[in-house]
Protein backbone atom coordinates (compact mmCIF):
# COMPACT_ATOMS: atom_id res chain seq x y z
CA UNK A 1 0.00 0.00 0.00
CA UNK A 2 1.08 3.55 -0.57
CA UNK A 3 -0.13 6.78 1.03
CA UNK A 4 -0.08 10.03 -0.93
CA UNK A 5 -1.22 13.51 0.02
CA UNK A 6 -1.74 16.59 -2.11
CA UNK A 7 -2.64 20.11 -1.02
CA UNK A 8 -3.89 22.82 -3.39
CA UNK A 9 -4.82 26.46 -2.80
CA UNK A 10 -8.35 26.83 -4.21
CA UNK A 11 -10.92 29.53 -4.89
CA UNK A 12 -14.40 27.97 -4.83
CA UNK A 13 -15.72 27.03 -1.40
CA UNK A 14 -18.93 25.00 -1.57
CA UNK A 15 -21.92 25.74 0.63
CA UNK A 16 -22.14 23.78 3.89
CA UNK A 17 -22.32 20.11 3.07
CA UNK A 18 -22.35 16.74 4.75
CA UNK A 19 -19.83 14.05 3.88
CA UNK A 20 -20.32 12.60 0.38
CA UNK A 21 -19.19 9.08 -0.51
CA UNK A 22 -19.04 7.80 -4.09
CA UNK A 23 -17.63 4.58 -5.49
CA UNK A 24 -16.71 1.29 -3.86
CA UNK A 25 -13.36 -0.24 -2.87
CA UNK A 26 -13.63 -3.04 -5.42
CA UNK A 27 -11.20 -4.34 -8.00
CA UNK A 28 -10.30 -1.52 -10.41
CA UNK A 29 -12.48 0.86 -8.44
CA UNK A 30 -12.13 3.29 -5.54
CA UNK A 31 -14.16 5.21 -2.99
CA UNK A 32 -13.98 8.99 -2.71
CA UNK A 33 -15.05 10.61 0.55
CA UNK A 34 -15.53 14.36 0.27
CA UNK A 35 -15.81 16.31 3.54
CA UNK A 36 -15.57 19.93 4.70
CA UNK A 37 -11.86 20.70 5.10
CA UNK A 38 -10.07 22.31 8.03
CA UNK A 39 -8.50 25.03 5.88
CA UNK A 40 -11.13 27.21 4.14
CA UNK A 41 -8.67 28.22 1.37
CA UNK A 42 -7.31 24.80 0.46
CA UNK A 43 -8.36 21.48 -1.02
CA UNK A 44 -6.52 18.41 0.29
CA UNK A 45 -6.52 14.98 -1.31
CA UNK A 46 -5.34 12.00 0.80
CA UNK A 47 -4.93 8.73 -1.02
CA UNK A 48 -4.43 5.16 0.18
CA UNK A 49 -3.79 2.89 -2.77
CA UNK A 50 -3.06 -0.82 -3.19
CA UNK A 51 -0.75 -0.11 -6.15
CA UNK A 52 2.76 1.15 -5.36
CA UNK A 53 4.83 3.45 -7.55
CA UNK A 54 2.14 5.48 -9.30
CA UNK A 55 2.75 8.76 -7.40
CA UNK A 56 3.40 10.91 -10.51
CA UNK A 57 0.18 9.68 -12.17
CA UNK A 58 -1.86 10.37 -9.03
CA UNK A 59 -0.34 13.85 -8.90
CA UNK A 60 -1.30 14.51 -12.52
CA UNK A 61 -4.88 13.28 -11.96
CA UNK A 62 -5.20 15.33 -8.74
CA UNK A 63 -3.84 18.45 -10.44
CA UNK A 64 -6.14 17.98 -13.40
CA UNK A 65 -9.13 17.69 -11.05
CA UNK A 66 -8.06 20.75 -9.11
CA UNK A 67 -7.46 22.85 -12.21
CA UNK A 68 -11.03 22.12 -13.31
CA UNK A 69 -12.83 22.62 -9.99
CA UNK A 70 -10.54 24.91 -7.90
CA UNK A 71 -12.24 23.66 -4.71
CA UNK A 72 -11.47 25.28 -1.34
CA UNK A 73 -12.44 24.20 2.17
CA UNK A 74 -12.73 20.60 1.02
CA UNK A 75 -10.92 17.48 2.26
CA UNK A 76 -10.96 14.48 -0.07
CA UNK A 77 -10.00 10.99 1.13
CA UNK A 78 -9.56 8.10 -1.28
CA UNK A 79 -9.32 4.33 -0.77
CA UNK A 80 -8.15 2.82 -4.04
CA UNK A 81 -7.96 -0.75 -5.28
CA UNK A 82 -6.13 -0.30 -8.56
CA UNK A 83 -8.48 2.07 -10.40
CA UNK A 84 -7.25 3.48 -13.73
CA UNK A 85 -6.69 7.27 -13.96
CA UNK A 86 -9.91 7.66 -15.99
CA UNK A 87 -11.96 5.95 -13.27
CA UNK A 88 -10.31 8.10 -10.59
CA UNK A 89 -11.18 11.28 -12.52
CA UNK A 90 -14.74 10.05 -13.01
CA UNK A 91 -15.24 9.40 -9.27
CA UNK A 92 -13.73 12.76 -8.29
CA UNK A 93 -16.04 14.56 -10.74
CA UNK A 94 -18.98 12.49 -9.46
CA UNK A 95 -18.30 13.62 -5.88
CA UNK A 96 -17.76 17.25 -6.93
CA UNK A 97 -21.07 17.19 -8.84
CA UNK A 98 -22.95 16.76 -5.54
CA UNK A 99 -21.58 20.02 -4.14
CA UNK A 100 -23.52 23.25 -4.51
CA UNK A 101 -22.14 26.75 -4.67
CA UNK A 102 -23.56 30.22 -4.14
CA UNK A 103 -23.86 32.25 -7.32
CA UNK A 104 -20.43 33.17 -8.58
CA UNK A 105 -18.15 32.75 -11.54
CA UNK A 106 -19.00 29.68 -13.61
CA UNK A 107 -16.58 26.80 -13.16
CA UNK B 1 -38.61 1.90 -15.38
CA UNK B 2 -36.96 -1.15 -13.86
CA UNK B 3 -33.88 -0.61 -11.76
CA UNK B 4 -31.66 -3.66 -11.38
CA UNK B 5 -30.97 -4.62 -7.76
CA UNK B 6 -27.88 -6.62 -8.74
CA UNK B 7 -26.24 -3.73 -10.59
CA UNK B 8 -26.53 -1.17 -7.77
CA UNK B 9 -24.12 -0.58 -4.89
CA UNK B 10 -25.23 -1.33 -1.32
CA UNK B 11 -25.69 2.39 -0.69
CA UNK B 12 -27.83 2.83 -3.79
CA UNK B 13 -29.94 -0.22 -2.91
CA UNK B 14 -30.75 1.25 0.51
CA UNK B 15 -31.72 4.59 -1.05
CA UNK B 16 -34.08 2.92 -3.56
CA UNK B 17 -35.54 0.33 -1.20
CA UNK B 18 -36.66 2.76 1.51
CA UNK B 19 -39.03 5.73 1.19
CA UNK B 20 -37.17 8.48 -0.67
CA UNK B 21 -34.93 10.55 1.61
CA UNK B 22 -35.94 8.65 4.77
CA UNK B 23 -32.61 6.88 5.40
CA UNK B 24 -30.32 8.00 8.23
CA UNK B 25 -27.02 6.16 8.37
CA UNK B 26 -25.40 4.99 11.62
CA UNK B 27 -21.57 4.83 11.71
CA UNK B 28 -21.31 6.30 8.21
CA UNK B 29 -18.06 6.53 6.25
CA UNK B 30 -17.05 9.89 7.74
CA UNK B 31 -16.81 8.22 11.19
CA UNK B 32 -14.03 6.03 9.81
CA UNK B 33 -14.74 2.95 11.87
CA UNK B 34 -12.56 0.77 9.66
CA UNK B 35 -11.05 -2.70 9.82
CA UNK B 36 -7.98 -2.83 12.06
CA UNK B 37 -6.84 -6.04 10.32
CA UNK B 38 -6.71 -5.05 6.67
CA UNK B 39 -4.25 -2.17 7.15
CA UNK B 40 -1.89 -4.52 9.03
CA UNK B 41 -1.96 -6.86 6.04
CA UNK B 42 -1.36 -4.03 3.57
CA UNK B 43 -4.81 -4.42 2.01
CA UNK B 44 -7.00 -1.37 1.27
CA UNK B 45 -9.85 -0.85 3.72
CA UNK B 46 -13.19 0.84 3.19
CA UNK B 47 -14.55 3.71 5.30
CA UNK B 48 -17.75 1.77 6.03
CA UNK B 49 -16.09 -1.69 6.17
CA UNK B 50 -18.39 -2.84 3.38
CA UNK B 51 -21.71 -2.53 5.17
CA UNK B 52 -24.25 0.29 5.38
CA UNK B 53 -26.53 0.34 8.46
CA UNK B 54 -29.19 2.75 9.66
CA UNK B 55 -32.86 3.52 10.00
CA UNK B 56 -35.58 4.77 7.71
CA UNK B 57 -39.15 4.13 6.63
CA UNK B 58 -40.76 1.71 4.19
CA UNK B 59 -44.27 2.64 3.09
CA UNK B 60 -44.31 4.90 6.16
CA UNK B 61 -43.34 2.20 8.68
CA UNK B 62 -40.14 2.49 10.69
CA UNK B 63 -37.52 -0.09 9.78
CA UNK B 64 -33.88 -0.77 10.50
CA UNK B 65 -31.72 -1.78 7.56
CA UNK B 66 -28.30 -3.21 6.75
CA UNK B 67 -26.80 -3.63 3.28
CA UNK B 68 -23.59 -5.48 2.44
CA UNK B 69 -21.37 -4.23 -0.39
CA UNK B 70 -20.51 -7.25 -2.51
CA UNK B 71 -17.81 -5.43 -4.46
CA UNK B 72 -15.70 -4.82 -1.34
CA UNK B 73 -13.94 -8.05 -0.32
CA UNK B 74 -16.84 -10.04 -1.79
CA UNK B 75 -19.07 -8.75 1.01
CA UNK B 76 -16.92 -10.71 3.47
CA UNK B 77 -17.82 -10.42 7.14
CA UNK B 78 -14.91 -8.96 9.11
CA UNK B 79 -14.78 -7.84 12.72
CA UNK B 80 -16.13 -4.30 12.24
CA UNK B 81 -18.55 -5.36 9.50
CA UNK B 82 -19.97 -8.04 11.79
CA UNK B 83 -20.14 -5.68 14.76
CA UNK B 84 -22.19 -3.23 12.69
CA UNK B 85 -24.66 -6.00 11.82
CA UNK B 86 -24.86 -7.05 15.48
CA UNK B 87 -25.37 -3.42 16.51
CA UNK B 88 -28.28 -2.78 14.16
CA UNK B 89 -29.96 -6.04 15.27
CA UNK B 90 -29.56 -5.22 18.97
CA UNK B 91 -30.95 -1.77 18.32
CA UNK B 92 -34.10 -3.42 16.93
CA UNK B 93 -34.83 -5.09 20.27
CA UNK B 94 -34.98 -1.70 22.01
CA UNK B 95 -36.51 0.46 19.23
CA UNK B 96 -39.00 -2.16 17.92
CA UNK B 97 -39.18 -1.33 14.19
CA UNK B 98 -41.72 -2.99 11.86
CA UNK B 99 -38.85 -5.13 10.53
CA UNK B 100 -35.09 -5.41 10.20
CA UNK B 101 -34.21 -5.60 6.50
CA UNK B 102 -30.86 -7.19 5.61
CA UNK B 103 -29.69 -6.76 2.02
CA UNK B 104 -27.21 -9.63 2.11
CA UNK B 105 -24.47 -10.06 -0.48
CA UNK B 106 -21.52 -11.97 0.92
CA UNK B 107 -19.18 -14.88 0.34
CA UNK B 108 -19.15 -15.41 4.12
CA UNK B 109 -16.33 -14.79 6.56
CA UNK B 110 -13.67 -12.36 5.34
CA UNK B 111 -10.67 -14.67 5.18
CA UNK B 112 -8.20 -11.90 6.10
CA UNK B 113 -9.87 -11.66 9.51
CA UNK B 114 -10.47 -15.38 9.93
CA UNK B 115 -11.16 -15.87 13.64
CA UNK B 116 -12.62 -12.41 14.23
CA UNK B 117 -14.91 -12.96 11.24
CA UNK B 118 -16.04 -16.39 12.44
CA UNK B 119 -16.85 -15.01 15.88
CA UNK B 120 -18.68 -12.10 14.23
CA UNK B 121 -20.89 -14.50 12.25
CA UNK B 122 -21.91 -16.37 15.40
CA UNK B 123 -22.61 -13.07 17.16
CA UNK B 124 -24.80 -11.93 14.28
CA UNK B 125 -26.78 -15.20 14.51
CA UNK B 126 -27.29 -14.76 18.24
CA UNK B 127 -28.39 -11.13 17.80
CA UNK B 128 -30.73 -12.09 14.95
CA UNK B 129 -32.42 -14.78 17.03
CA UNK B 130 -32.85 -12.27 19.87
CA UNK B 131 -34.68 -9.96 17.45
CA UNK B 132 -36.94 -12.82 16.36
CA UNK B 133 -37.57 -13.81 19.97
CA UNK B 134 -38.73 -10.24 20.57
CA UNK B 135 -41.37 -10.74 17.85
CA UNK B 136 -39.73 -8.45 15.29
CA UNK B 137 -39.36 -9.93 11.80
CA UNK B 138 -35.94 -10.12 10.14
CA UNK B 139 -36.21 -10.11 6.35
CA UNK B 140 -33.27 -11.08 4.12
CA UNK B 141 -33.24 -9.53 0.65
CA UNK B 142 -30.78 -11.39 -1.58
CA UNK B 143 -30.29 -10.05 -5.08
CA UNK B 144 -26.58 -9.42 -5.59
CA UNK B 145 -24.47 -11.28 -8.15
CA UNK B 146 -22.14 -12.61 -5.43
CA UNK B 147 -25.08 -14.29 -3.73
CA UNK B 148 -25.14 -15.22 -0.06
CA UNK B 149 -22.72 -17.96 1.01
CA UNK B 150 -20.80 -19.37 3.94
CA UNK B 151 -21.60 -17.90 7.33
CA UNK B 152 -23.89 -15.34 5.72
CA UNK B 153 -25.92 -18.15 4.13
CA UNK B 154 -26.36 -19.65 7.60
CA UNK B 155 -27.41 -16.26 8.97
CA UNK B 156 -29.92 -15.83 6.14
CA UNK B 157 -31.62 -19.13 6.98
CA UNK B 158 -32.00 -17.98 10.62
CA UNK B 159 -34.24 -15.11 9.49
CA UNK B 160 -38.07 -15.04 9.35
CA UNK B 161 -38.24 -14.48 5.60
CA UNK B 162 -35.97 -14.60 2.55
CA UNK B 163 -36.71 -12.73 -0.66
CA UNK B 164 -34.50 -13.65 -3.63
CA UNK B 165 -34.15 -12.93 -7.30
CA UNK B 166 -32.75 -15.47 -9.72
CA UNK B 167 -29.76 -13.18 -10.28
CA UNK B 168 -28.74 -14.27 -6.76
CA UNK B 169 -27.68 -17.54 -5.23
CA UNK B 170 -27.72 -18.84 -1.67
CA UNK B 171 -25.87 -21.77 -0.15
CA UNK B 172 -23.25 -22.80 2.38
CA UNK B 173 -20.12 -23.72 0.40
CA UNK B 174 -19.54 -21.85 -2.85
CA UNK B 175 -19.06 -23.70 -6.15
CA UNK B 176 -15.25 -23.40 -6.18
CA UNK B 177 -15.05 -24.77 -2.64
CA UNK B 178 -17.17 -27.81 -3.54
CA UNK B 179 -15.18 -28.47 -6.70
CA UNK B 180 -11.83 -28.26 -4.92
CA UNK B 181 -12.91 -30.65 -2.15
CA UNK B 182 -15.00 -33.14 -4.19
CA UNK B 183 -13.59 -32.86 -7.70
CA UNK B 184 -14.82 -31.43 -10.99
CA UNK B 185 -16.84 -34.56 -11.81
CA UNK B 186 -18.92 -33.98 -8.69
CA UNK B 187 -19.40 -30.27 -9.31
CA UNK B 188 -18.05 -28.12 -12.15
CA UNK B 189 -17.85 -24.61 -10.72
CA UNK B 190 -17.44 -23.13 -14.22
CA UNK B 191 -20.77 -24.56 -15.38
CA UNK B 192 -22.90 -21.47 -14.74
CA UNK B 193 -26.14 -23.22 -15.59
CA UNK B 194 -25.37 -26.03 -13.12
CA UNK B 195 -24.37 -23.55 -10.40
CA UNK B 196 -27.60 -21.57 -10.83
CA UNK B 197 -29.75 -24.72 -11.01
CA UNK B 198 -28.24 -25.84 -7.70
CA UNK B 199 -28.08 -22.59 -5.72
CA UNK B 200 -30.03 -19.91 -7.67
CA UNK B 201 -33.19 -18.16 -6.52
CA UNK B 202 -35.53 -20.37 -8.57
CA UNK B 203 -34.23 -23.60 -7.02
CA UNK B 204 -34.33 -22.07 -3.55
CA UNK B 205 -37.93 -21.01 -4.16
CA UNK B 206 -39.02 -24.45 -5.39
CA UNK B 207 -37.33 -26.07 -2.37
CA UNK B 208 -38.99 -23.64 0.04
CA UNK B 209 -35.66 -22.17 1.18
CA UNK B 210 -36.78 -18.68 0.18
CA UNK B 211 -40.38 -17.61 0.52
CA UNK B 212 -40.54 -14.91 -2.16
CA UNK B 213 -39.05 -15.00 -5.64
CA UNK B 214 -38.95 -11.63 -7.41
CA UNK B 215 -37.45 -10.13 -10.56
CA UNK B 216 -34.08 -8.38 -10.39
CA UNK B 217 -35.81 -5.04 -9.82
CA UNK B 218 -35.65 -2.60 -6.89
CA UNK B 219 -39.42 -1.97 -7.07
CA UNK B 220 -40.14 -5.70 -6.79
CA UNK B 221 -37.83 -6.08 -3.77
CA UNK B 222 -39.39 -2.99 -2.17
CA UNK B 223 -42.92 -4.32 -2.61
CA UNK B 224 -41.93 -7.78 -1.30
CA UNK B 225 -40.24 -6.27 1.78
CA UNK B 226 -43.21 -3.99 2.47
CA UNK B 227 -45.60 -6.97 2.34
CA UNK B 228 -43.56 -8.69 5.07
CA UNK B 229 -43.49 -5.79 7.57
CA UNK B 230 -44.66 -6.93 10.99
CA UNK B 231 -44.91 -10.54 9.72
CA UNK B 232 -42.99 -12.33 12.48
CA UNK B 233 -42.71 -16.13 12.57
CA UNK B 234 -42.76 -17.75 15.98
CA UNK B 235 -39.36 -18.99 17.11
CA UNK B 236 -40.08 -22.23 18.96
CA UNK B 237 -38.48 -25.58 19.71
CA UNK B 238 -41.35 -27.28 17.85
CA UNK B 239 -40.62 -25.16 14.80
CA UNK B 240 -36.94 -26.07 14.92
CA UNK B 241 -37.69 -29.80 15.26
CA UNK B 242 -40.14 -29.57 12.35
CA UNK B 243 -37.40 -27.95 10.26
CA UNK B 244 -34.97 -30.75 11.14
CA UNK B 245 -37.59 -33.33 10.16
CA UNK B 246 -38.18 -31.50 6.85
CA UNK B 247 -34.43 -31.51 6.09
CA UNK B 248 -34.17 -35.24 6.87
CA UNK B 249 -37.14 -35.90 4.61
CA UNK B 250 -35.49 -33.87 1.87
CA UNK B 251 -32.53 -36.25 1.83
CA UNK B 252 -34.92 -39.21 1.89
CA UNK B 253 -36.92 -37.85 -1.05
CA UNK B 254 -34.15 -36.45 -3.21
CA UNK B 255 -30.89 -37.97 -1.94
CA UNK B 256 -30.43 -40.05 -5.10
CA UNK B 257 -31.01 -37.15 -7.53
CA UNK B 258 -28.02 -36.08 -9.62
CA UNK B 259 -29.32 -32.71 -10.73
CA UNK B 260 -31.76 -30.07 -9.53
CA UNK B 261 -33.84 -30.78 -12.64
CA UNK B 262 -34.58 -34.29 -11.32
CA UNK B 263 -35.69 -32.77 -8.01
CA UNK B 264 -38.07 -30.38 -9.75
CA UNK B 265 -39.53 -33.25 -11.79
CA UNK B 266 -39.97 -35.35 -8.67
CA UNK B 267 -41.69 -32.38 -6.99
CA UNK B 268 -44.25 -32.54 -9.79
CA UNK B 269 -43.24 -29.35 -11.61
CA UNK B 270 -44.74 -29.53 -15.10
CA UNK B 271 -42.27 -28.75 -17.89
CA UNK B 272 -39.48 -28.67 -15.31
CA UNK B 273 -36.94 -28.27 -18.12
CA UNK B 274 -38.43 -24.81 -18.83
CA UNK B 275 -37.96 -23.50 -15.27
CA UNK B 276 -34.61 -21.85 -16.05
CA UNK B 277 -36.30 -19.71 -18.75
CA UNK B 278 -39.33 -18.69 -16.68
CA UNK B 279 -40.05 -15.22 -15.29
CA UNK B 280 -40.52 -15.04 -11.53
CA UNK B 281 -44.31 -14.52 -11.80
CA UNK B 282 -44.62 -17.73 -13.84
CA UNK B 283 -42.91 -19.55 -10.96
CA UNK B 284 -45.44 -18.67 -8.26
CA UNK B 285 -47.95 -21.55 -8.65
CA UNK B 286 -45.78 -24.38 -9.94
CA UNK B 287 -46.04 -26.43 -6.77
CA UNK B 288 -48.95 -27.81 -4.83
CA UNK B 289 -48.83 -27.16 -1.08
CA UNK B 290 -47.81 -30.71 -0.29
CA UNK B 291 -45.37 -31.27 -3.13
CA UNK B 292 -42.79 -32.95 -0.92
CA UNK B 293 -45.42 -35.23 0.59
CA UNK B 294 -46.33 -36.29 -2.93
CA UNK B 295 -42.68 -36.83 -3.83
Amino acid sequence: MEHLKFDFAGAHAPQNFKAILVGVVGSGNLEVLMEPGADPAHCTISITTSARGFGPIWEAVAQNFHSQHQLAGVAISINDMGATPAVVSLRLDQAAASLSFTAGPAL
Amino acid sequence: MKLSFSELSARERVAHLLDAGSFTEILGPAERVVSPHLAQLGVPFSFDDGVVIGNGTLWGSKVLIAAQEGEFMGGGVGEVHGAKLVGILRRAVSTRPAAVLVLAESGGVRLHEANAGLIAVSEVMRALLDVRAAGIPVVMLIGGANGCFGGMGLIARCADHIVMSDAARMSMSGPEVIESSHGVEEYDSRDRSLVWRTTGGKHRFLMGDCDRLVEDDMGAFRAAAAALLGDSKALTLEGLLAEHAMLAKRIECFGDCHDALEIWQRLGVEHAEQVTDMESDQMQNLLSDNAMEAA
